[in-house]
């Protein structure tokens, strides 16, 4: 054991003494090994990233809301099935709401209703168009976390009598307001004046996935007053009354089956069905809807790691290739170090911890890089969620050591095979 | 020159009929042929013979390096003929000190290193190591180079500190091959002047080289010839070499 670490430190001073004395080699060779660790980590680093935005957008829909639609958050192919459905009526809350309180013990808490429609917005010469309308509440906030940067979402008065009053997001504020507080000013959405009494915190869009940043919301009552689709046109985009569903807070999200048919038989019960009928409406959670995205979070994944782990391939060849070169060189000194009592495991411990330190080297060197390319990219496209982490510097020196001995494996074994006395001899 | 010659103490090396051949291509090369010799500690053996003669072969089995093909080579008692690559390599560490014609030094390492090499591979602790490699740099009179590295130091020094790499585990024997090929006349008689030194000083050197003069210094001449001992003498017969040098 005591042998082992002497000549694990040998090893290492040659081959810290080996990379000094063939600097522009070492060089050239752990360019190799630094791109592919750069490209790698980057790739881990925009995986993470994607996950990251992937988890932040559904976050917004609430991990224990149902959503009533008239489309499930599914890719359908029976789609005739689905559009002749009775539309999802505002009206549903209030009906849910009074059996969920005739209800003993229910698993629900409290339906929300929103509509929503693409509205242009306007404040003194700044204009914003097709921004995302929501019609809502003031219980929203109940089955949706809120976090207004400034002022408040309105309450249940201003909720009740349709107050032309105006919660909106982080970008929406940028582009109108650049420069002053959007807080009691007023705006104009489809030509009906609104009082900003709120501003969201930044959340960040990834995708094109929700977002609060490129959204308003107002109340309910006065969105269904003013927002009413016009022209024909404005119909077919958004729909009469725009896009409404329904969303239901669940009281224990452990329980989310029951809470699910629960809602179901209120469901059927206020649109009227027949037992023999089928539903004609979804209810929706984000469960669902990640199951769907997360194949293709798996495959960006994959594929990108398996991209670019082939130019860390290519930097291990050169790692390989530099190593047999060495051994060539060094034959004599094998043979040397053989007649002076080195065992084969000695020699290849040696020639393994060379291949192991350029690559150290260049995982190093390439972390380093990766750590500012990160945060370059990260201040020149805010939006993207980059996530450098712990887990990833310990993961990718955990690949460069392995790069290092796979690599080196194949030269050091035919070093510590060499015949001494032929070593010896080579000149 | 008066030479002292030292009372032979037991058998280190016994060496029984043995043969190599080398497989070259179509051709069996039979190097050794049957070689029988006995070397006992405290002796002071020079190998000789023309190129072809077997020599190198015969120093690569006295070494360790190479087993035989076939034949009975007992070592301290113990049978080398069938060990594998790492009890020989451990035999050559503890029990055999090389000194090569090239010196074959590391050359990015100081002397110190370089003799501490062996110690390393014994597996001795730094603080021993370095006490040991310091006093054989000492012994073979380089106390003042020991932080030199071998492009700092000429020929002689470069040899000298290989001879104190293969001193510093106090091994059985001592096996210089052409120790003073590479070196000038002078410089080549300081280095036998110091291989004198060890053997007067209780070490076994068994020398292998083509040069009559550097023969000279041993007590016992071994000549080989097509594979075979052809004359196996005590102390240097220049009239006798002088008949082997001119046939």
């Amino acid at each position: 054991m005591k042998r082992f670490l002497y000549e694990l430190e040998e090893s290492w001073k040659i081959a810290t003494a080996q990379m000094r004395s063939n600097l522009t080699r070492s060089t050239l060779t752990a360019l190799g090994v630094i791109i592919g660790i750069v490209a790698v980590t980057l790739m881990g680093t925009a995986i993470a990233g994607i996950s990251v935005g992937f988890d932040k957008s559904m976050s917004v829909l609430g991990d224990d809301v149902l959503y009533v639609t008239q489309w499930p958050w599914k890719p359908v192919d029976d789609w005739w099935n689905y559009r002749d459905r009775k539309r999802i009526q505002t009206e549903y809350a209030e009906k849910i709401n009074r059996i969920i309180a005739a209800t003993p013990n229910s698993n629900l808490v409290v339906a929300v209703s929103t509509s929503s429609l693409m509205r242009s917005i306007k404040y003194g010469g700044n204009a914003v168009d097709n921004v995302f309308t929501l019609g809502t509440t003031s219980e929203f906030t109940l089955t949706s976390t809120i976090n207004c940067k400034e002022g408040r979402f309105f309450n249940e008065i201003e909720s009740r009598e349709g107050a032309q009053v105006v919660v909106i997001g982080y970008d929406v504020a940028d582009a109108l307001f650049p420069s002053e507080s959007p807080i009691d000013k007023s705006l104009l959405i489809n030509g009906q004046l609104f009082k900003v009494i709120g501003v969201n915190a930044r959340q960040g869009t990834f995708l094109g996935l929700f977002s609060w940043d490129s959204m308003v919301a107002v109340p309910l009552t006065a969105f269904n007053k003013y927002f009413s689709a016009k022209s024909a046109s404005d119909v077919r985009a958004n729909g009469a009354k725009g896009e409404s569903d329904v969303r239901v807070k669940v009281k224990d999200k452990k329980r989310l089956a029951e809470a699910k048919s629960e809602l179901t038989g209120i469901l059927r019960r206020v649109r009227g069905l027949a037992p023999e009928q089928k539903d004609d409406f979804s209810i929706n959670e984000q469960q669902a809807f990640k199951s769907t995205l997360d194949p293709v979070k798996n495959t960006i994944a994959v594929a990108g790691l398996f991209i670019t782990g082939l130019s860390l391939f290519v930097g291990a060849i050169g790692i390989m290739n530099i190593t047999f070169v060495s051994v060539k060189e060094r034959t004599k000194e094998i043979g040397t170090r053989k007649a002076l009592g080195a065992r084969r495991r000695t020699i290849l411990m040696q020639f393994l911890i060379e291949s192991t330190a350029l690559c150290l080297l260049g995982g190093f060197i390439g972390l380093v890089l990766a750590y500012f390319l990160c945060f370059g990219i990260g201040k020149a496209f805010p939006s993207f969620p980059i996530q450098f982490s712990f887990g990833l510097v310990v993961a990718s020196m955990v690949v460069s050591v392995l790069t290092g001995l796979i690599s080196g494996f194949a030269p050091a074994w035919t070093a510590s095979r060499l015949d001494p006395v032929a070593a010896l001899r080579y000149e | 020159m008066s030479l002292v010659t030292r009372a032979p103490g037991p058998v280190v090396i016994d060496i029984e009929n043995i043969t190599k051949d080398y497989v070259m291509g179509e051709e069996t090369v039979r190097a050794l042929r049957g070689v029988s010799l006995q070397i006992r500690r405290n002796e002071y053996l020079a190998v000789m013979g023309p190129s072809g003669s077997g020599k190198s072969t015969l120093m690569n089995m006295l070494g360790c390096l190479d087993t035989p093909t076939s034949g009975r080579y007992n070592f301290n008692g113990r049978n080398v003929a069938d060990m594998d690559d790492d009890e020989l390599a451990a035999i050559r560490n503890r029990e055999i000190g090389f000194v090569f014609q090239t010196f074959n030094l590391l050359p990015r390492a100081t002397s110190l290193r370089n003799v501490e090499l062996p110690l390393i591979y014994a597996g001795i602790d730094p603080e021993t190591r370095e006490e040991r490699a310091t006093q054989a740099l000492i012994d073979v009179g380089l106390g003042d180079r020991i932080h030199h590295k071998p492009n700092e130091l000429s020929g002689g020094q470069r040899q000298r500190v290989a001879i104190a790499r293969a001193l510093v585990n106090n091994p059985s024997i001592i096996l210089a091959d052409e120790p003073t090929g590479n070196l000038d006349s002078k410089t080549g008689e300081e280095i036998m002047a110091l291989l004198e030194d060890l053997y007067q000083r209780g070490n076994t050197i068994i020398l292998v080289t083509h040069e009559r003069d550097i023969a000279a210094h041993a007590r016992r001449t071994i000549h080989l010839r097509d594979g075979l001992i052809e004359m196996d003498h005590a102390g240097f017969i220049p009239e006798l070499d002088a008949v082997i040098a001119a046939s």
